[in-house]
């Protein structure tokens, strides 16, 4: 509340400083405004920039930042009351001191004796270092804009080039922007890389990528020192893979399909319907999907399973038929299948792409030799995008891997090393989920293992991706 | 060199023969092929429709729903006006209906207990309500209308038949014919739904609503374009017009395009580890998930923008540095302005993306029960496609049925949004 009225003042003040800074420069020209060097609104911007943004930003790193600062300077001291405590507690005790201090609502837990007389003292400490840093913060704002204003206002001259310094603030924001993108690359991996590396101080990288055995509830509590092969995740790797190579088996030929029909055979009405009704199926949220694959392919699978299973038991395939008619609704064929469908728009307006950027005379030349338009397509266009196409199908690979939703609610949370599409299996993404949701302590290794498989993730699709980019541009170059 | 005609001898003829097979062939080759192509089209079509008409199909009867109007007599023995709070006024309102329906209850109150299985507790609650406002009923009969439990609407729609086995369904048929003559009485009108849109998540399926979920979504978003949309199309003027070709930039630019295709939970970790964690942000808040997805759709935005831009032709740019315009001159009063149908489509289609993202908000908390309309920005909230995960994986037969219509109302916002990138890309998108 404060920071945001602080904020509306400093508005107040920069437009203050905008009006003033014009106003001089238009007063210094004396009528006539050729004598400047710039339009007079860059003066009075030049103004305002060095009175608002220096105090804006402080008050924005004071929001965001000061909590931090806070706690800090809280805990420095411990009483040796607190000290006695075990770590997890005393962390509740210091943000049960600030809860207080601001007025919210503490844990239920009940301090007696030294811990209460302890808690009053850090109550108060609390309210003070609170004041103590939102007042300093504010007087330093003042003062910041206010020099930013005195600092600027008299440089303000006709000859002074007004535009270009302001022009100069534009690019250094331009800039900071585009630097916000490399940011967050950077922050995707030192968050993955850090928590993972914690996570792999209790677990040994090389049991976590080979272990075969994946029950992540037994290291429930922070003092069950996580067993050794608790923690492999080769089963998870292994239902992705059996997930991703089912939903490729549906999504390749159908969508390689359609773009060699749509963009060689469909006609001009038809190319108009069919693309904008397969950007419909691209724009459908996963979490649709997963809905559909739960409610009607889950259950639609099965039935069709168990009555084929009631048909087969007591034939010579008894055993099948067994094995069919317990088939469940969660099995990876389901989940499968529904990100096959997912996929089918992606590859297909990719694959779409790739074949329209086919020079026409290499089409032309083999028509010319007599060829009909599907030997044109088998042995010319395709041998000719086949490098775009490598791209596109791992792009969707790469999609597939990292698809949440649709696995998360039709496929299963059991950990098996299995081939079979009819049984049940879990993946890495379901797994994270799984770990991450529910009101667990953070640091376990139960929830720690979720950014160790984060990690995977990542670095398993950004690779797929760096490799199809980089097909993607080289095939480019060829006909460009 | 002659110019009569080669005799056509039989060694042409049958190689003629032959051709004219493999040219049959090779047209049958041509023809199934050609089917090959219309059968994927056709495949993903069928795929299409079935998605869209299972969803309508389950969803439709959500936006109809059934009430029931009872006389009820409120017996100032049961009532106990120093302690309204403490009536049971569920039990009144089966007393009601039985009296309606001409049935006693037996002494273990099975009856009364199968009847109010029937109505919603809202009824109940309307009661006390109206007692609050005015003490002087007690004693004499109010008629109050409310919808029924959930169970009794699905019969009502026809999605629990008397043709299942009494055990498999969760009324039993004494219940049914109760229901079946409450209808006859005409104390049962079918209407529009508009609970469905006035009320928040709730336990009782008949009182879930989307609204706490659509503002959640609303607020979320508002926080995602604010962020996304100004910072993408900056960091895209500055790298189409500004940047120097060099190393950086081409690592800047490669970096985008990776992030464009990083999988949308690895931004959820990220979130939960950077603003949850270390900034402390408040968990499962429009204000995270704001965040979260404006991270997630500041590529797509960037990406977007630098077509936009890059199709605005070069003459206009050197017509403005020609008159004397600064390059930021050219830049914003010029190329910015031709480019923004572009940019402004861009953004709305990575918004309409980012309102359907669920995995991230998962991993920042936003899977609790939250029944109401979000308070603030940071209080806790849940937003559309959240709330259908969380639906369905209520056991109750009739969330199954609001789930699909949460997610009919979720494709009707996106729709709206693609629709109006679509219009902004007719109305205003220039050829050069």
């Amino acid at each position: 509340m404060l920071t945001w009225l602080s904020l509306l003042f400093l508005a107040l003040f920069s437009s203050a400083a905008f009006m003033l800074g014009k106003r001089r420069a238009v007063a210094r020209a004396g009528g006539g405004k050729r004598v400047l060097h710039s339009l007079p609104g860059y003066y009075g911007s030049y103004a305002a920039l060095w009175a608002g943004v220096p105090a804006a930003l402080l008050l924005l790193m004071a929001a965001m930042f000061g909590g931090q600062v806070e706690d800090a300077m809280l805990q420095a001291q411990r009483p040796a009351a607190v000290q006695a405590l075990e770590i997890d507690r005393q962390d509740v005790f210091f943000s049960d001191a600030r809860a207080i201090a601001q007025g919210a609502a503490p844990s239920e837990i009940a301090y007696e004796g030294e811990l209460k007389a302890a808690l009053d003292v850090k109550v108060a400490e609390a309210r003070r270092i609170s004041a103590l840093i939102r007042y300093s913060v504010l007087g330093l704002a003042a003062v910041l804009a206010l020099a930013g204003f005195l600092l600027a206002f008299p440089r303000l001259s006709t000859d002074f080039r007004a535009r270009n310094k302001v022009e100069g603030w534009v690019g250094g924001l331009l800039m900071a922007c585009s630097i916000a993108a490399v940011l967050t690359t950077l922050g995707i991996v030192l968050s993955l890389v850090w928590e993972s590396w914690r996570f792999f101080q209790s677990v040994s990288p090389l049991s976590f990528l080979l272990g075969t055995e994946w029950s992540p509830q037994i290291a429930m509590r922070s003092d069950q020192v996580a067993a050794e092969g608790a923690f492999g995740a080769v089963p998870l790797f292994a239902g992705t893979f059996l997930i991703m190579l089912i939903a490729m088996a549906v999504a390749a030929p159908v969508g390689l399909y359609s773009a060699i029909y749509l963009s060689e055979y469909a006609n001009r009405p038809v190319r108009a319907t069919i693309k904008p009704l397969l950007e419909i199926l691209a724009g459908v949220p996963t979490v649709v999907y997963g809905f559909f694959a739960a409610l009607t392919v889950g259950p639609l699978f099965r039935a069709g399973f168990n009555s084929l299973g009631a048909q087969l038991v007591g034939g010579p395939l008894d055993g099948i038929g067994q094995y069919l008619m317990q088939v469940q609704n969660q099995m990876a064929l389901v989940a499968g299948v529904v990100m096959g469908i997912m996929l089918i728009p992606f590859v297909s307006s990719l694959s779409d792409d790739i074949i329209n950027a086919v020079p026409q005379s290499l089409r032309d030349g083999s028509y010319a030799m007599g060829a009909t338009k599907s030997e044109t397509v088998k042995k010319v266009v395709l041998p000719a995008a086949l490098p775009g196409i490598m791209a596109a199908m791992l792009l969707a690979v790469s999609r597939a891997v990292g698809e949440t939703m649709i696995v998360t609610m039709a496929a299963g949370l059991q950990a098996k090393l299995t081939a079979n599409p009819l049984d049940t299996v879990t993946t890495v993404t379901v797994q994270i989920v799984t770990l991450l949701t529910g009101d667990q302590e953070f640091d376990s290794p139960k929830t720690l293992a979720a950014f160790g498989l984060g990690l995977t993730l990542f670095v398993v699709t950004l690779g797929l991706n760096i490799i199809a980019l980089r097909i993607v541009q080289k095939y480019r170059e060829q006909y460009d | 060199m002659t110019d009569a005609p080669a005799p056509v001898g039989p060694a042409v003829r049958t190689s003629q023969t032959a051709m004219q097979a493999r040219l049959k062939k090779r047209h049958r080759a041509e023809m199934w092929f050609k089917a090959q192509g219309l059968m994927a089209i056709t495949i993903a079509m069928i795929f299409l429709v079935v998605l869209v008409g299972r969803i309508v199909g389950q969803g439709y009867t959500t936006f109809q729903t059934h009430t029931l109007s009872v006389p009820v007599y409120l017996n100032p023995e049961r009532i106990d006006a120093a302690d309204l709070e403490g009536v049971n006024y569920d039990f009144i309102v089966a007393e009601a209906m039985m009296k309606k329906l001409g049935v006693v209850d037996d002494e273990f109150g099975l009856t009364s207990g199968k009847v109010m299985d029937l109505t919603s507790r809202d009824l109940g609650f309307q009661l006390l309500n109206q007692l609050k406002a005015d003490k002087s009923l007690i004693g004499k009969t109010v008629t109050v209308t409310g919808p029924f439990k959930a169970d009794a609407d699905l019969y009502y729609k026809g999605q629990i038949k008397r043709s299942t086995p009494q055990d498999d369904r969760k009324l039993d048929d004494q219940q049914l014919d109760w229901l079946d003559q409450l209808k006859k009485d005409g104390s049962v009108k079918s209407g529009f739904n508009f609970a469905f849109f006035t009320n928040s998540d709730s336990t009782e399926p008949e009182q879930a609503g989307v609204l706490g979920a659509v503002v959640g979504s609303a607020m979320m978003l508002l926080i995602t374009a604010l962020i996304a949309v100004p910072v993408g199309v900056m960091a895209a003027v500055y790298l189409e017009e500004f940047a120097p070709k060099n190393r950086w930039t081409d690592i800047i630019e490669v970096n985008i395009n990776n992030l464009a295709a990083v999988p949308s939970i690895v931004y959820g970790l990220l979130g939960l580890a950077l603003f949850i964690n270390w900034l402390n942000v408040p968990r499962s808040s429009p204000l995270v998930g704001g965040l979260v997805l404006a991270l997630m759709a500041l590529p797509t935005v960037i990406i977007a923008t630098r077509s936009a831009l890059k199709a605005v032709p070069p003459s206009i740019r050197e017509a403005a540095l020609g008159v004397g315009a600064s390059k930021t001159q050219t830049v914003f009063h010029h190329v910015l302005p031709l480019a923004m149908p572009g940019v402004m489509t861009g953004a709305i289609l990575s918004l309409a993306h980012a309102l359907g993202e669920t995995a991230p908000l998962l991993m920042i908390g936003m899977v609790s029960f939250v029944p109401g309309v979000p308070e603030g920005l940071t209080g806790a909230a849940t937003v559309l496609p959240v709330q259908v995960f969380i639906w369905e994986n209520a056991s109750e037969r009739a969330f199954h049925e609001r789930t699909a219509g949460a997610i009919i109302v979720l494709l009707v916002f996106m729709i709206i949004m693609n629709a109006a990138a679509v219009i902004l890309r007719r109305r205003f998108e220039r050829r050069w």
